[in-house]
Parts: structure tokens; sequence; C-alpha cells
């Protein structure tokens, strides 16, 4: 999916978003005022640099434009997969990207994530995973692993994750899987403006999630588990 | 002096902390296993491969995790990553005075796939909500099995990280590099190379870390004391000021070390006169080395 395709649609009244080596970034219109725009293309791994830029944006945008609520437009590989990477320290980038967006909203900045075409694992958490609330278009494909991949590490035979997927929301890696598991707010059809501009007007309490995941039957036990622990009790509510 | 590395979740548990003061929340006695399992006929834990409670340390009252890599590498499932957000959630109702992850695990747990990465991220925003709250957060990192993937970005959501030589600490591990991309991007049998990578000295010289330790319990038990000590008298909580220089420190390692290939070059470009013997020196000698080269910073 072009980004510049889902930037027309999500800004009829205009955009001045840049592209840089598959680096996303700038400012849009809505009805609502100005937003800004942060994100990756091209399928991105996610290496050191481009997980810095996008920091820096974050931090840039605290310091310029205080309360301007951001949107992550996700497309991603995940993470880079190189030992130059490692050595540098890639899990401290991506997690100082991850507090970048999280001090954004602690400081008022509304944050939208948005699966527009692809979203794999580590570039994943640190982006529209840590947004108020992540949205995907239908046509995204959300996941943690490819199932080749996962049938060598799990040892569990291609054919049968395969089967799994088709039935369970678990190993699929569809949106609607992440929509009913609560790791989606909703997905995304029609006037994408529109949808934009609910977004923006919607309020969240906190981390929902696991709540959504169990309302929508596709985590039935992670809200109970939560739940009994903060209670100090030592079984599942029945 | 009884090994860190060899020790199970709940020995370092019982050891670390003050003696008979460990109180377990949803203990395995409440059998809360994973739903997700049973359908690829891989064997339950009746814990989910991590205990969670609260405990004194040094007679302080703090929450505690530890992670169980002896079951399934002490990957996050559904289970195991709601045991972990409803410590850090009652740790904040409770107004704990700290929380002490003692991480040991391969990240998201691939039989649970989309419900593991959902519940690492659950993790991730609960620690920072803890540090919102005033809570310090500690992760100690001296497991076997290292703390790779999601819960390596979580351990860098925490307020410190105390490692040992032998703890590895890092993103992808090495054998998913090499699948990926070859044996001459990342060779994973070189174990040298993938200690000086991953291990806690390149972790503590790069700033990824703020204490390396022995491998011992009672060195990582004083480490977590000196640890939550530290955090008092500066903000608990993300500031702007100290993610923007998290940002140039970590613009600064692209500019100094991006171009170079091997972790002993980059210990010589730091300055450090013999990179060659870091390896072999014993922790508190490598700490005083290191001490004046080593990049800052959280």
């Amino acid at each position: 999916m072009d980004w510049k395709a889902v930037a027309k649609a999500l800004f009829p009244l205009g955009h001045a978003i840049a592209e840089q080596d598959d680096f996303l970034s700038g400012s849009a219109h809505t009805k609502a005022g100005s937003i800004a725009v942060v994100g990756t293309t091209g399928h991105a791994p996610i290496g050191v640099e481009i997980a810095l830029a996008q920091a820096r944006f974050i931090l840039a945008t605290l310091r310029a434009h205080p309360g301007r609520p951001i949107l992550i437009m996700v497309d991603t590989q995940g993470q880079r997969l190189r030992h130059r990477d490692e050595m540098l320290g890639i899990n401290s980038y991506m997690a100082h990207l991850g507090k970048c967006v999280e001090l954004a909203r602690r400081k008022g900045h509304k944050v939208i994530g948005l699966v527009y075409d692809q979203a794999l694992s580590g570039g994943f958490i640190t982006s529209g995973l840590m947004a108020d609330a992540c949205y995907a278009l239908p046509e995204a494909t959300i996941r943690v692993m490819g199932l080749p991949a996962m049938a060598r590490i799990t040892k569990v035979p291609e054919e049968r994750l395969v089967e799994l997927a088709a039935s369970n929301p678990v190993f699929a890696p569809g949106p609607e899987n992440y929509l009913r598991m609560g790791g989606l707010e909703e997905i995304w059809s029609g006037d994408l403006a529109v949808k934009l501009e609910q977004a923006l007007a919607a309020q969240h309490a906190g981390d929902t999630r696991s709540a959504l995941g169990q309302a929508r039957g596709g985590r039935k036990l992670a809200q109970p588990v939560i739940e009994a622990i903060v209670a100090g009790r030592n079984d599942l509510a029945a | 002096m009884s090994s860190y590395l060899e020790a199970t979740a709940r020995e370092r548990l019982q050891r670390l902390f003050d003696a008979g003061s460990v109180e377990e929340f949803l203990p395995p006695a409440a059998r809360v296993v994973s739903p997700h399992l049973g359908q690829l006929n891989a064997p339950v834990a009746f814990d989910d491969g991590v205990a969670v409670g609260r405990a004194l340390l040094d007679g302080l009252p703090v929450y505690a995790a530890a992670q169980e890599g002896g079951f399934m590498g002490g990957a996050v499932g559904e289970v195991h990553g709601a045991k972990l957000v409803g410590l850090l959630r009652r740790a904040v109702v409770e107004k704990a005075n700290a929380v002490v992850l003692l991480l040991e695990t391969g990240g998201v747990r691939l039989h649970e796939a989309n419900a593991g990465l959902i519940a690492v991220s659950e993790v991730m925003r609960a620690v920072l909500d803890a540090r919102a709250a005033g809570i310090p957060v500690v992760a100690l990192v001296g497991g076997s099995n290292g703390c790779f993937g999601g819960m390596g970005i979580v351990a860098r959501c925490t307020n410190a990280v105390v490692m040992s030589e032998e703890g590895r600490l890092a993103m992808s591990g090495p054998e998913v590099i090499e699948t990926a991309a070859g044996v001459e991007e990342f060779d994973a049998r070189d174990r040298a190379l993938v200690w000086r990578t991953t291990g806690g000295k390149h972790r503590y010289l790069m700033g990824d870390c703020q204490a390396i330790v022995a491998d011992s319990i009672a060195a990582f038990r004083q480490g977590a004391i000196d640890a939550i000590a530290a955090c008092r008298g500066e903000p608990v909580e993300l500031t702007l000021e100290a993610l923007e220089q998290e940002q140039a420190m970590l613009a600064e390692r692209i500019a100094r070390f991006g171009g170079l290939a091997d972790p002993l070059e980059v210990w010589a470009a730091m300055g450090v006169v013999q990179p060659a013997a870091i390896p072999m020196m014993e922790a508190d000698v490598f700490a005083e080395a290191a001490r004046c080269h080593r990049l800052g910073g959280r």
C-alpha cells in the first residue's frame, strides 16, 4: 500500500509529509487542527538510525508543538537483523523510541497508530502498539514471524500452524485477529479522514487492551489473571 | 558463593530477597496455565514460567518477578505476560517502594505468537506506568537464556539494568540473525563474538546497563539494593530532559562506533588501553577499568 495514497485519503485538507530513506515525517491538516505524522514505509527494517530518527521527530514535536496529536504510520518488516545493530544496542534504540511515544502521551499528546501495510514484531511493539489506540487497514498484515520460521523454532509442523492459523487468532497474521485480542482498537474502512477524526476525538484511559481482548474473545485469560493479582486473589474469577 | 546463572527462578527469589520473606501471587497451586500450548501438544507449567510476588529486600518491602528460563526459555505468553502486568499494576495500586524484575527470556513465546506480542507490549506499558507513578523499576539480567526480543526492550524501559558478565542483553538472538542474514553476518557458534556483542561487559561500556556484578546471587542482591537507592533523588518517571540526553547519547554511539565491525574495535575507540584483556577480567576489576571510558546515560 502506497503511503501517499493513504495520506491523501486521511488528509483531504492537505499534508506536508516527507519520505527519506523509508522514514516518514511531517505534518498534516485535519478538521480538528494540525497533526504530526511519523512512521516508515517500504516494509522498512527498523535499524538504529530509523528508530532514532522517529524518536528525534517525536521529541522535537514535544518541544515545538506541545499537545499536537501524533499519528504513527506503520509499515515495517520488524527490527533489522544485523550484527552491527546488536553491537550498537538496538534494543536500547527501540526502547528509547517507545519511551518517547510514552512521554508524548504523558504530556497530553493524543497518539494514534495506523498499520497501513505491514507490522512485525519489534518494529510494531515500539510504534503502533505504544499508541493510545492502534488501528489498521483491512489489507494490513500483522504478525510476529512468518509461519515457516515459526515452525522451525517451535518445532511444530508448518501444516499444523497453517491449519491453526485458519481458526486461531493467536497464529493468524490478519488484523482481525489482533482486533479480537485487543491489540487493535478498530479496522478502518470507508472514509479514512472521518475515521481519523473519530479517533482523534476518542478518549482513552490507560491500557485497556487485555479487557478488550477478553470482551472480544481473543484473549480470555489475560484480563482475569491481571485482575486476580491486582485484587490479591489466588484464583481466577469464574 | 551461589551462582545466579545456574539457579532457578524461585531459587533466585528465595536467596536474593530477605530469608523467608517471599510471598508469591497466583502461585503454581492456582494452576493457571497457558490456554494455547495444549493445542500444539506442548507441555504447560502451573506458573506459566514466571513467579511474581512481594518480598523484603534488605528490609524494604518490594514487588518482584522472576522468569524461569527452564520453561520455554522464559518466553512470554498470554498468562506469563498478564502475571507481569498484574504485578506492576498492583505495585502501583499499593504504592510499592520498588519493583525488581529478574529477567531471563527469549522474548515473545512463538507458540502464542500474536497474544505474546501484545502481552510484551502490555508489560512495556505497565513498566512505564509504574515509573510514572513514582515507583522505581530495576531489571536484573544474569540467566543463561539472556534477555532478548521484546523483553530486551522492556529491560531498557526500566530505571536501571544490573548485569553479570555472563548475562546477555540484546534484541535478536545470534541464531535468528544467522538464519536470516547468513553466517558471515553473525556466526552464532562463535561464542566469544556472541559474548563480546551481547554480554554484560559490552553493555556496561555502552551504557545499556548501569551496573555490572559478579555471577552470584549475593552480588545481584547488592546490585538491586544499590540500584534502588540510586533512584532516590532523581526523577523516577520519564522526563523530556532525560530522553533528550538519551537521544544525544544514542546518536553519539552511531557517530563514534557505527563504522566499526567488532566490539573490540569499539572498546579501543573508547580509549580502553587493552581491549583484548577485557573478556578475561573479573567483574570488579573490569568495572574499575571501564568506569572512565563507558558511555553514561540510562
